[in-house]
């Protein structure tokens, strides 16, 4: 069975990126707009994996971070933010939250799944 | 560089190429599921196909380009490596080479032979969609990156709480796999009681011995998301690190360099240890766990493995350098060797005791100079005794018999010149084996032998001889069919009583054969005359042993080097001679009084035995009288004791063999000429043919008697 994937950013742009990479290497793939957005998706039906913007309105991705790992269904699945050059303390806290690899933007199709290829098993 | 210069380096580069591959495939067809094989023969077609394009020969490139092709498909095991595949691949080497010859030429081969080839190795081949043009740019990939590969020691211990950030440690070592070949150990000495223990905490580490291409960042890399938070060492695994023993590493200090041992523990357990296995002492100490003495193990293992390996890289690590130039080299030396002679000689006269010192210090730095250059000019055997795996295999399908070629002494370093002029002579010895030595399978069975017959080639040192050794387990020599034979061509009468050395050394007479039928493969009108004659040349010696249902053996003694001998130096009429030492067994006086008993026929009684002599003097057509007391010089010649009498015996000599102008060099009984020291020049005699001619010549004169 293919692995879900949930994919959180603001940008309608990213979203579509994210969306046609994912499902191009076979996986499937729900989006969510924010933070708030994607946890009420979530509960109903948790991914194998998220991928989250970190400044979005709402709700952030630390925050989301945050509240699914405190979730009993998210306690350990993969969490990959994307980030950009000049957050490197926003790194810092997503990690601290609970991330578990970060992806720079602007990022390449490649990059993004070398990354899912090692943390997602 | 001109086009010329290119083209000769290409066509030294293939055909050695083209050897590796002729021995490549020989052993493919004993293991053929050799990859390491597999991937030599691919890699010496990639070479020659890449190289013949890069200098213009299309012919050579496009052809090894199909041959390449299929093998890519037999390395990435889409084909089997069957007979066929090698016999057809052999066929192809063959055509390269001939290729290549001609190509060098500005001819080219008949195209159609090549393309038949080609469509019989493609017929190998199940499906052959677009074969031809994938495959061999991976392979090239594959062939650039193989060479710097190195090998890590990698320790990861992740923090306790990564499976908190939702990542599993198994993902990491998955995509570190993916780097190259690595084995990972995982360590379990952390984990605590079960009562104790925390599910959702990491308590393993893991050791990882990863031999890799890529390099140190990009293992980094692999572990970027949790490398502030967890412990993490890379150790490049070489020999510099631990080579403070001979043994590649001792564990030890390997474990002591893991921190998985104290210093002060290693040496409390060193002096308890009364038994030659440090690792389990120390396991039942306690002081390191088995996982870890498995790492540590890993890593010495890994250090020896390199260290063969940069000994392998060390042994073939050579230069080339054309022939001629060594040619002229010993040339050099040999006139340094005259001159230096020159020198000491003078210098003993003088008294002169700063003048002696030097010529003495001259003397030895030359002599040690020309055992180096001489030792350059030495090449392994081993070249030549690859090629007749091939032709052993060729000739016994051919003649349908089973046989195979046991080689021994490989390593056996002879003159190069000696070696290429061996080529022949051991082509025919081998062939005669096969042909007339071995018997069919079914005769052999009948014997109860095995019906694989055995050929054994094998060289070994023996003082400033090699002793080449060819041995078949056949059905010997027939003596009755060379008696029978030898009558009727004259060579021996009824009566005549022969010793079973005598016959069997008959083989060696011009034109002598038993086979009543000639065989297209020993019957080519060369017989073992010309063998002896090939050896002759190289100033060597052949026998001949047999033992009837057993087998016969060729014992070939040869010179280490053609370019100097000892000499034995004599004098005749004031003119110096030198005849080769190798050949002389003693010196007898003979006096005026020894000539009129023996009623002036040139024979001398040596111990009882009766040996004809023959005089330098008149063979040379020497004036003057021959003194009250000669000398003459017992020598081995033609299979005989022969005598050469002389004036004077004037001793050894170290001779630089130097050839004759063109105007002699026809000259039958003259091998060469050497300078002496006092600058004057001695003639080599080349014993078996002054014999020869001394026969000839009694046999007109006896003739003319009767």
């Amino acid at each position: 069975m293919a692995k879900k994937i949930m994919a959180v950013d603001d940008s309608a742009t990213i979203r579509q990126v994210l969306s046609f990479t994912l499902q191009g290497a076979g996986f499937e793939v729900t989006e969510a707009e924010d933070g708030q957005d994607a946890l009420e998706k979530l509960v109903s039906d948790p991914p194998d994996m998220l991928i989250t913007d970190l400044n979005m309105p709402r709700m952030d991705g630390i925050q989301l971070i945050k509240e699914v790992r405190q979730s009993s269904w998210g306690k350990f699945i993969p969490i990959l933010m994307l980030t950009t050059e000049s957050q490197e303390a926003k790194k810092q806290e997503g990690k601290a939250a609970g991330a578990s690899a970060w992806l720079v933007k602007p990022f390449k199709p490649e990059q993004l799944l070398a990354i899912i290829n090692v943390v997602l098993l | 560089m001109t086009m010329d210069q290119y083209a000769e380096t290409f066509r030294e580069e293939t055909l050695e190429l083209l050897s590796e591959l002729e021995v490549g495939l020989l052993e493919l067809e004993q293991n053929p599921e050799d990859v390491d094989v597999i991937g030599r023969v691919f890699r010496a077609l990639h070479t020659v196909k890449g190289s013949a394009g890069m200098i213009g020969f299309d012919e050579i490139s496009q052809f090894t380009h199909e041959v390449e092709t299929v093998f890519e498909l037999v390395r990435s095991g889409g084909l089997p490596v069957t007979g066929e595949l090698v016999n057809l691949t052999l066929a192809a080497r063959d055509i390269i080479k001939e290729m290549l010859d001609k190509n060098l030429g500005g001819e080219s081969v008949d195209p159609e032979i090549a393309d038949q080839l080609v469509a019989a190795l493609r017929g190998l081949v199940p499906t052959q969609d677009d074969f031809s043009a994938n495959g061999v740019a991976e392979a090239e990939e594959l062939i650039t990156s193989e060479s710097e590969e190195a090998t890590y020691h990698i320790r990861f211990r992740p923090p306790a709480n990564i499976f908190h950030r939702g990542i599993q440690p198994q993902g990491l070592l998955q995509e570190l796999s993916r780097l190259g070949t690595c084995r990972v150990i995982a360590q379990t000495d952390s984990i605590p009681r079960l009562d104790e223990l925390d599910a959702e905490l990491c308590y393993l580490y893991w050791d990882i011995i990863l031999t890799t291409e890529h390099d140190e960042d990009r293992i980094h890399d692999v572990f970027i998301f949790v490398e502030d938070d967890c412990e993490l060492k890379i150790l490049p695994i070489n020999e510099d690190l631990l080579a403070q023993s001979g043994e590649g590493g001792r564990l030890g200090d390997i474990l002591v360099q893991h921190g998985d041992l104290s210093r002060d523990d290693l040496e409390r357990v060193l002096q308890a240890q009364n038994k030659p296995k440090l690792g389990e002492v120390l396991v039942q100490a306690g002081v390191v766990t088995g996982a870890q003495l498995d790492v540590a193990l890993e890593v010495q293992a890994e250090v020896k493995r390199q260290k063969q390996k940069r000994e392998a890289v060390e042994e073939s690590s050579s230069i080339r350098v054309r022939s001629e130039k060594l040619d002229s080299l010993v040339d050099l030396i040999g006139e340094l060797v005259t001159v230096q002679a020159r020198l000491s000689q003078t210098s003993a006269g003088q008294d002169d005791p700063v003048l002696n010192e030097i010529a003495e210090e001259v003397e030895r730095l030359t002599w040690e100079m020309r055992d180096h250059i001489l030792n350059i000019r030495m090449l392994p055997i081993g070249t030549t005794f690859s090629s007749f795996q091939r032709l052993v295999r060729d000739l016994s399908q051919e003649l349908g018999k089973e046989a195979v070629l046991v080689t021994a002494g490989a390593e056996t370093e002879l003159d190069k010149t000696v070696i290429d002029r061996l080529g022949d002579p051991l082509v025919h010895l081998i062939r005669n084996s096969i042909d007339h030595g071995l018997e069919s399978p079914e005769v052999r069975h009948k014997a109860g032998k095995p019906e694989q017959g055995t050929i054994f080639l094998s060289a070994t040192h023996s003082g400033a001889n090699v002793i080449l050794e060819v041995r078949d387990d056949g059905g010997g020599i027939n003596l009755n069919a060379i008696r029978e034979r030898a009558k009727s061509r004259g060579l021996l009468t009824s009566e005549m009583e022969t010793s079973e050395a005598e016959l069997i050394n008959l083989i060696f007479s011009p034109g002598f054969s038993t086979v009543g039928e000639v065989s297209s493969v020993s019957g080519r009108g060369v017989g073992m005359d010309v063998v002896k004659q090939a050896i002759d040349s190289l100033r060597g010696s052949i026998a001949v042993t047999s033992v009837e249902g057993k087998g016969t053996t060729f014992t070939i003694k040869l010179p280490l080097t053609l370019a100097i001998i000892d000499g034995l130096l004599v004098q005749v009429a004031g003119e110096k001679f030198v005849l080769p030492l190798s050949a002389v067994e003693e010196c007898i006086e003979l006096s005026r009084q020894d000539v009129a008993s023996a009623n002036n026929r040139n024979l001398i009684k040596v111990r009882g035995e009766i040996v004809p002599y023959l005089r330098l003097r008149e063979r040379f057509r020497l004036n003057g009288k021959p003194p009250e007391i000669e000398q003459v010089v017992i020598a081995e010649a033609m299979g005989q004791r022969v005598g050469f009498a002389v004036d004077h015996v004037i001793g050894e000599h170290q001779t630089v063999i130097k050839a004759l102008g063109q105007m002699y060099r026809d000259i039958k009984g003259l091998s060469g000429a050497t300078i002496l020291g006092d600058g004057t020049v001695a003639l080599i005699l080349d014993l078996p043919p002054l014999v020869q001619e001394a026969e000839a010549d009694e046999r007109i004169l006896t003739d003319s008697v009767h």
